[in-house]
This record gives C-alpha cells, sequence and structure tokens, in this order.
C-alpha cells in the first residue's frame, strides 16, 4: 500500500529551505575542492616530469643541501631546494607524484576487482560460498599488512609491483563488504524477480540489476580508500619496503631526508606537505560524495 | 496440445519452506505454504485467488512461475509438466507465462530506463523482435498501456505509482504471453488508479486474449475481474466456484465470513447484512490444524472437524468446498 | 449532543519544507467534530488528512513541518497557542490517537501491560500493581483472548490485529474525549479489519467519546461514521452526513471515488476512475486544485479557488467545494 499509506509526502524533508541550499553549497564545494585539488596533483603528475627532468642517477655534489628558492650552479632555480645529492626536489616530488598516484590506481584497481568479485560472489550466491569468502576476508583483516608487506619484500625485493600487490591484498576486504552488502540487498528486490520471471540467467542478473546497484557505494568507497592507499605506499616506501631507493616515490624521499632534518628540513617536510594535502584532499572529497550519494557508508 | 486441455492445470501443488533457527541454521520446522492446490484455467479465461495473508496465494504464483521450487504436485501449462523442465526449456516456456507483480517502487530496475526495461525481454528473447523493430515495438506498447511512447527514456523514478505499473504490464506483455499471473497487482495503488488499471488489464485480456491468474486480497476486486474464484486458506483452496456462484451463495463458512467482512460503501442501500465476525488468529503455518484447518475459528467445527480433513469436492448439488457442514446463505451480500 | 463542537479546525494551514521548495500540505481546512460523533476524514495520498490528524495532536514532524495558519479549537481552548506543557497534559488524557502501524509505535523491548500501564502511573500516579489491573481490565475490554497471560508479552509476540488492540487499549487508558485513529485498519486482513471497526464503534459508544477515523477507503467508514470530510491536495472538498455525501455528492472528486469502485454484488459494470494521477504537491494547478482531472473544468476553475458552500438544493449541513456542484449533482440522476 505504498501510495496511500505514506504520510502524504516522499520527498526529503529538512530544516528549512535555506538550510537545504547551504547544505547542498557546502557539500558541493567540498566535492568542487576535492577534485580541484586531485586535477592539479594529476596534471602535475602526468606533464610535470616532462617539463622538469629529472635524472635518478645524476649527482651534483656541488648543488647539494640548497635552501628553497636558491640558485643552482647551472642557473635554475630550485623552487624547493635541493637533497643530499644536488638533485632538484621539485622534479623528484613531481615524478614521485606520478609514481604515488599510479601506484594508488593500481592497487584500487586490483583491490576493487578482487573485492567487487568476492563481494558478488558472497552476496549473491549466499550459503557456504559466502561463509568460505567471509572467513577469508576476516582472515585478511586480522593479518598485519606491514607483515605481509616484510615478507613480500623479502622473497621478492623491492618493486612498484609488489608494493601494488601488497596493498591490493591489504585492502580489497573493504570493497567486498561494501558490494556483499548491496548484493545481498539488491538480490531480494522485486526487479530482480521480475528480470528472472523473464528468463534472465544469472549471469544477466548479476550484470544488469546486482552489479549497477553496486557501482556508487564502490566508487565512494573508492575515493575514501585512494587517500589510504598513497599514504601506505608512502609508508611503505619510508621503511624501505616499498618502491626501491632509485625511484623517488614520496615515501622515499622523505626517508632519504630523514637524518638531514635538523639541517636540510625541506627533504623531508615539502613531500610530507604535499602528502598530507593530496590524502586530506581525497578524504574530504569521498566524504562528500558519499554524504551526498549514499549517507549510510558512514561507519566505513 | 488437443483442442479442450486448459492453458494451465495444477495439480496437488505442494511448496514448503524451511524454518531455520538463527543461530545455527538447523531446520527446526517447515512452513507449509501450499499444501495440496489444485485448479485449472482455460485459454482466455481468468481465475480470481483470494485470500488474507498466510493463505499461500503468493507462494502460488511463485511457483508456477518458477520463482519457488515445488516440494511435489505438478503444473502443467500447455500439457508440458513445468516442474521437471531443465533451464534452456523453462526459458522458452517463459515467454507465454508472464507476471505483474506487486509493488510498483520495486519491481522496476531503479537504475534501467523504460526501454531497457522492456527491451531486455528481447534479448533474452531474440526470435520475439528483431533489434531494428525495437524501439518501434517499445513506442506501442507504452501506447498500449496508456502511457507517452516519449517518455520511453525516462526512469522509473520520474513516473507515479500507477504509472509504473503500467510499465510493469508492458513489461509482462512484451513477450506475447498467452497467461499472466497478476500478483496483487492493483494492490498498491489509491482506489482512482486502481480503477484505471483494472479497466486496462480487462480491454488488454478482450484485445490480446490473454488469461489471468488474479491474486488478491480484495474480494470486490477479483469479483469485478473474473470468470471462476478460488478462496485459499492456510495453504488450501477452501471453496471454487463460477464468480456468480460464489458471490451469490458461498458454502463454506470461511467464504461466508471473508463475504460479510468486505466494506460496503452504501450499507442502507440494501437490506442489512449478517454480520459474521470470525474471532482469533490465523494460525501459523508451520503448525496448521489437524483436519480442518479453518475449524479452530469456525463456529460450526465440531469433532469430524478435528479427525477428518473435508475433502475439496462437489457439495449441495453447487460447487467444490471443503467443508464437512457447507451450507447455504444468502444474507451476507444483499442483492 | 450539545451545540458546541468537541473540535473545531479553521482554516489549517501546514506547511512542510523539503529540498524541493516548500510543499503545502494543508491549505486551509476547516471541519467540527461534535461530542459523541463519528467523523470520517477521506482522501488518498497527498490529501492532507494525516497531517491534519498530527497538526491537532501537536505532533507535526518538525523542524520541517510548521502550522503556518488557521486555528485548532478543543473545547473552546486554541492548541495552536496553548504552552507545551498543557498540550502534553491533553496529549493521551483528553485527546488520543490510533496510528496504521502498531509494530512501530508501540517499544518492542517493553512488555505489552507495562506499556499500557504507564498510562496509568504518568497521568495518575497509580502504583504498579494498581496499573496492572488497569491494563489487564483494558485487555479483556479490547477483546484480547487469555488477556492474564498476554500482559507480559511483547509486541512482536502479538498477531497485527491483536497489536491493533493493544494501541486501542493504551488510547482509551484515560478515557479520552477525542480518539484520532489513523488508517487504523489499512494493514490488516479484511476479517481482522471487520473486527476491529466493530471494536471502536462499540468502544466509541460506551465510552461516549468523538471518534475521528483516517482512512482512504470508502467502504471501511460506511457503517461507523455520522459525517465524512473528504480531502484532496490539502483542502477540504466536500463534508456532510455519510449517507448524503455517499448518495447525493456534490463533488466530482467523490462522485469519481464511487464510480472507481468496484462492486460487490449487482451487475459488474466497466469502472469510470477519475483520469489522472494523484496531485503534485509541489506543482499544484491554479484555482481548484482537481480541475486537470475533472470533467466539468472550465475556465472559472482555473482562475478562482471554489470556496466550501452549502450544496445547492441539499439538505444542511452538506457542503462542496466547487463551482459546478450543481451540475454535479443532477448529472447523478
Amino acid at each position: 500500500m505504498t501510495d496511500v499509506t505514506s504520510t502524504d509526502l516522499d520527498v526529503a524533508l529538512v530544516a528549512t529551505p535555506a538550510k537545504a541550499r547551504a547544505r547542498g553549497r557546502a557539500g558541493s564545494a567540498r566535492i568542487r575542492f576535492g577534485l580541484t585539488v586531485i586535477i592539479l596533483y594529476a596534471v602535475a603528475a602526468a606533464i610535470g616530469p616532462w617539463i622538469v627532468r629529472f635524472d635518478p642517477v645524476a649527482t651534483r655534489t656541488q648543488d647539494r643541501l640548497k635552501p628553497p628558492f636558491s640558485r643552482l650552479s647551472d642557473g635554475s632555480l630550485a623552487i624547493f631546494g635541493t637533497d643530499q645529492v644536488g638533485q632538484d626536489l621539485l622534479a623528484q616530488m613531481l615524478q614521485g607524484a606520478r609514481i604515488s598516484i599510479a601506484v594508488g590506481l593500481a592497487t584500487l584497481l586490483l583491490a576493487g576487482t578482487i573485492g567487487v568479485t568476492v563481494g558478488l560472489a558472497a552476496g549473491y550466491f549466499g550459503g557456504w560460498l559466502d561463509s568460505v569468502l567471509m572467513r577469508l576476508a576476516d582472515i585478511q583483516l586480522a593479518f598485519p599488512s606491514i607483515l605481509l608487506a616484510i615478507f613480500i619484500a623479502a622473497l621478492l625485493g623491492p618493486s612498484v609491483v609488489n608494493v601494488v600487490i601488497v596493498l591490493a591484498v591489504s585492502n580489497w576486504v573493504t570493497f567486498a563488504r561494501v558490494t556483499r552488502g548491496q548484493a545481498l540487498a539488491t538480490r531480494r528486490r522485486e526487479f530482480v524477480d521480475a528480470s528472472r520471471t523473464l528468463g534472465a540467467g544469472t549471469w544477466r542478473l548479476i550484470r544488469r540489476c546486482v552489479l549497477p546497484a553496486c557501482i556508487a557505494p564502490v566508487l565512494v568507497v573508492a575515493t575514501v580508500e585512494i587517500g589510504h592507499v598513497i599514504l601506505a605506499e608512502a609508508s611503505l616506501s619510508f621503511l624501505g619496503l616499498g618502491t626501491p631507493a632509485s625511484t623517488p616515490s614520496w615515501g622515499v624521499t622523505i626517508a632519504n631526508g630523514r637524518n638531514y632534518l635538523a639541517d636540510a628540513w625541506w627533504i623531508s617536510t615539502v613531500p610530507g606537505i604535499a602528502l598530507a594535502f593530496l590524502v586530506v584532499s581525497l578524504g574530504v572529497l569521498g566524504d562528500a560524495l558519499r554524504d551526498r550519494y549514499d549517507p549510510r557508508l558512514r561507519s566505513l | 496440445m488437443p483442442f479442450d486441455t486448459p492453458l494451465l492445470q495444477v495439480r496437488d501443488l505442494h511448496t514448503t519452506f524451511p524454518l531455520r533457527s538463527a543461530l545455527l541454521r538447523r531446520t527446526v520446522g517447515h512452513v507449509q505454504a501450499v499444501a495440496g492446490v489444485s485448479f485449472e484455467i482455460p485459454a482466455g479465461g481468468t481465475l480470481g485467488l483470494v485470500g488474507e495473508s498466510g493463505s499461500g496465494k503468493s507462494t502460488v504464483a511463485r511457483t508456477i512461475i518458477g520463482l519457488e521450487k515445488s516440494q511435489s504436485g505438478s503444473i502443467l501449462f500447455e500439457g508440458e509438466e513445468l516442474t521437471s523442465l531443465p533451464p534452456a526449456r523453462m526459458r522458452q516456456v517463459r515467454r507465454h507465462l508472464q507476471m505483474i507483480f506487486q509493488d510498483p517502487y520495486a519491481s522496476l530496475n531503479p537504475r534501467a530506463t523504460v526501454e531497457q526495461i522492456i527491451t531486455e525481454a528481447w534479448e533474452i528473447h531474440p526470435d520475439v523482435v528483431p533489434r531494428d523493430r525495437f524501439k518501434p515495438e517499445v513506442r506501442e506498447l507504452l501506447e498500449r498501456v496508456g502511457l507517452n511512447p516519449d517518455h520511453a527514456a525516462r526512469y522509473p523514478h520520474q513516473f507515479s505509482g500507477g504509472q509504473r505499473q503500467r510499465i510493469g504490464i508492458a513489461r509482462a506483455l512484451a513477450l506475447r504471453p498467452k497467461l499472466v499471473i497478476c500478483d496483487e497487482a492493483v494492490s498498491a495503488l489509491d482506489v482512482s488508479v486502481q480503477a484505471q488499471v483494472l479497466n486496462l488489464l480487462a480491454d488488454l485480456r478482450s484485445e490480446l486474449g490473454l488469461a489471468y491468474l488474479f491474486i488478491a486480497h480484495d474480494l470486490s476486486v477479483v469479483r469485478h475481474i473474473s470468470d471462476q474464484v478460488a478462496v485459499m486458506y492456510l495453504g488450501r483452496i477452501v471453496e471454487t466456484a463460477s464468480q456468480q456462484e460464489l458471490f451469490a451463495e458461498p458454502i463454506h463458512p470461511y467464504s461466508q465470513a471473508l463475504l460479510s467482512a468486505v466494506p460496503d460503501p452504501l450499507p442502507w442501500a440494501r437490506p442489512p447484512r449478517t454480520p459474521i465476525l470470525i474471532g482469533g488468529d490465523v494460525p501459523s503455518p508451520a503448525d496448521p490444524p489437524s483436519g480442518c484447518r479453518f475449524r479452530t475459528r469456525c463456529w460450526k467445527a465440531q469433532d469430524v472437524c478435528a479427525a477428518e480433513d473435508p475433502a475439496l469436492e462437489l457439495r449441495l448439488g453447487l460447487h467444490p468446498a471443503a467443508c464437512h457442514f457447507a451450507e447455504r446463505r444468502t444474507d451476507l451480500v444483499a442483492r | 449532543m450539545t451545540a458546541e463542537p468537541l473540535l473545531s479546525v479553521r482554516d489549517l494551514r501546514v506547511e512542510f519544507s523539503t529540498a524541493a521548495g516548500v510543499v503545502t500540505a494543508v491549505d486551509g481546512a476547516s471541519f467540527d467534530v461534535r461530542r459523541g460523533e463519528t467523523v470520517a476524514l477521506l482522501g488518498e495520498s497527498g490529501s492532507g488528512k494525516s497531517v491534519t490528524a498530527q497538526a491537532v495532536l501537536g505532533i507535526v514532524p518538525k523542524p520541517a513541518g510548521r502550522v503556518t495558519g488557521g486555528s485548532i479549537h478543543y473545547d473552546g481552548r486554541d492548541l495552536l497557542t496553548l504552552p507545551a506543557p498543557a498540550k502534553r497534559e491533553l496529549r493521551g488524557r483528553e485527546i488520543a490517537m490510533v496510528f496504521q502501524d502498531p509494530l512501530s509505535s508501540l517499544n518492542p523491548v517493553f512488555r505489552v501491560g507495562a506499556q499500557i500501564g504507564e498510562m496509568f502511573r504518568r497521568h495518575r500516579g497509580a502504583s504498579r500493581k494498581e496499573a496492572r489491573a488497569q491494563a489487564l481490565e483494558l485487555m479483556r475490554r479490547v477483546g484480547i483472548p487469555a488477556a492474564e497471560k498476554r500482559l507480559d508479552d511483547y509486541p512482536h509476540q502479538f498477531s497485527g490485529g491483536m497489536r491493533q488492540r493493544v494501541m486501542i487499549a493504551m488510547a482509551l487508558a484515560l478515557s479520552p474525549r477525542l480518539l484520532i485513529a489513523d488508517e487504523p485498519t489499512t494493514a490488516l486482513d479484511v476479517t481482522v479489519q471487520a473486527q476491529i471497526m466493530d471494536l471502536l464503534a462499540r468502544l466509541q459508544d460506551e465510552e461516549g467519546m468523538s471518534l475521528v477515523l483516517i482512512t482512504h477507503d470508502l467502504g471501511v467508514v460506511a457503517d461507523v461514521a455520522d459525517r465524512v470530510v473528504l480531502m484532496y491536495a490539502g483542502r477540504v472538498v466536500e463534508a456532510g452526513p455519510i449517507r448524503e455525501v455517499y448518495e447525493h455528492s456534490a463533488h466530482p472528486y467523490t462522485t469519481g471515488l464511487m464510480g472507481s469502485l468496484p462492486a460487490i454484488d449487482g451487475p459488474r459494470e466497466r469502472l469510470t476512475p477519475i483520469q489522472g494521477g494523484p496531485p503534485d504537491l509541489l506543482d499544484l494547478p491554479s484555482g481548484c486544485s482537481f480541475r486537470p482531472r475533472c470533467n466539468f473544468a472550465d475556465q472559472l476553475c482555473a482562475d478562482e479557488e471554489p470556496a466550501l458552500l452549502d450544496a445547492p438544493g441539499r439538505p444542511l449541513p452538506h457542503s462542496s467545494a466547487c463551482h459546478h456542484s450543481g451540475k454535479v449533482l443532477s448529472d447523478a440522476f
């Protein structure tokens, strides 16, 4: 009796229209802010290294540990200063941006694919498959990811690919949980029965009915998670378990500057600030998207 | 199939659901949702299946259409046994056997356009409509159910409840079925909209020669659209008759109680009805009474009712009813 | 029945702020309820009937909903200007409400006997023992079998019809003078519906209280109500004694509703439903809100909102808000 028994109104109620508009504006302001920052970083990562060339093996000892805005021996301006081997910090950071963002995206793709597949299987088919897969997820959550990172790094050596694998394995569970929840909620709905009545098989039902319902929450989760992933990669690299020392991800750069905090604070600090800013912006964007599209995910 | 074979024949259908204890997922009992139901529908005919909550009428619909599995009994559609069909053949049978669902808000995919909702049928069954004819056929279907064909690219949330139900009807008709099961298809609509949809269903039936299995809890609605009516209680059919006979002279006590409870908007215009108020609650389908299932609420109940389950057979020379003490009453609905 | 009505609603206006704009859920509704009478407040979705009842009880959801105009006089006092403590006094003691879905209005974690008994403990200062005895008495009165055993049951252990009886028992506890029942039987099976309507009628008779029945079902109230008030898009479109309004409808909406009902007996004729769909409260037409669905609509209906006037040529009190009520009445014959 849906039509008749609603309290005469099934539109979203808010305190006053003015408040509604204000909330809407704040929400889209957050989205605009987050997107702007991310686009800036992405553009910097994409074309930056072409503009400001970085050679990983070059060392210019005469330019080492120069503070920000100093002129180098070849006449160029080092906006963020130089590191302990004389490399321009800006060039390093742009390269690092590329690596961090690439690792972040690759990890999300891998974790997302694993997670969504597992979640769909568990949620749609249920039964013993659900139990097995969810126990697997629980084990994964209980297992410390640092330990896994150390293990993989020790076994296979540090490399970008290994970092992606480690991070994906540590992070697929959130995707699986969200997808499973949506799959469980959707498979019982009448429109799925309706498609089944038309003759749709399992694959079509998953593809046309269940999967589209999962996309929005998964995207929200992804936006929230990418910040965590980038931070995790920086942490691993800082510890020497992530990208190799020769690949200047931000974590590596921060690690390199550890011994020079007193004299050349900019080596660690500037990439640190850049990293923090990106992660916070991603978080703000993720929150805003979640609030707008699916407030029930707040607990994540 | 020989000329006089009914379109749908259901014989002694049983559908049971296991009751699981929430903690250990052990099966602690069974709910006999459908406990031996038999009926027939001829081509172009309409059977109204009426009952209250717990009667099992929706489960009957879902079992016939294949959304639930029956434990025993047979379902013959155009002479073919559906309960043992391989899935590929069932898909083909589905072309001629379709369903309209109750909830206009839940039965349409919120992320698909109206066109996609309808063309899904033709994507699953490519032999019905060729791809290049999708758009014009969608337009024609929408017009036929009283919707604006220009709205084919809209999403369900942009339509009202009554319009969504029309979309559901269009979807059910897409495969040109012979039998459409209407599972409480008008129950969730406002009275004024309900009347529109009932008229539409009647028109489509005469235009397309459809047969209906019409499931509802509202007796007046069932009477309006059905040729034959079957009354269900706790998983069984207790009485079945032509629409005229059932409403003029019900002989099973439950049917009589049901009929006397139907609200009449003009009670003063007719001689007063005798109200029959049956007390108590519907017993749990997991633990139905022995013998006649209605005996716990029946004013005629005697020992034989607990000992012997009355069979659904012709009584009083009128029509089948499942009661040891079937009796005619004409004072329930004033004529 | 004394001449002074127990409840008098005049020009009530209730607005809701929504994300899409301001919605006027009730737009100038006026009606009376006399002592001891049963009034049916009839309408479909968007009619504003439930919101009207909420306004009477002071439970319009805040801050989104606001009463922006009119008056609600109960026993001479304007409820809208009453201070909050006085309103709370009235609620439960003099004015009680029964809702549609007892499962969401009964507290699931408290036993039923305790919930009913609470009315006595809070408002009459009764001891726990006294309250329990009173609760038992009430449960028997509303027809709950084996009441002594069921006092200690939780709401989910009752069937739908029994839960509704529990709600009615709670509402009746302090012998209110006005009981408002909002769709009390909509979620129930038809046999149970008949039991509950019979119970309400009997109790109303015994207590001599006024009863307001809010529903969309014309048939359910026909046996029980004295007068009927029909609402559409937040306005009262027709009001009068129920038999008079049903048999001599003076508004096209009423005749349309009567024509939409399939008959339980007599010949099976094609239904004559109202064209169009329920009103969109965010986008109402000018003048008469029923205009887009009306066969009698003309320019006057677009220009001028019809006032609620006496139905022409009909015995009073029978009012209708239609420019063409005369034609509607003669059309029926």
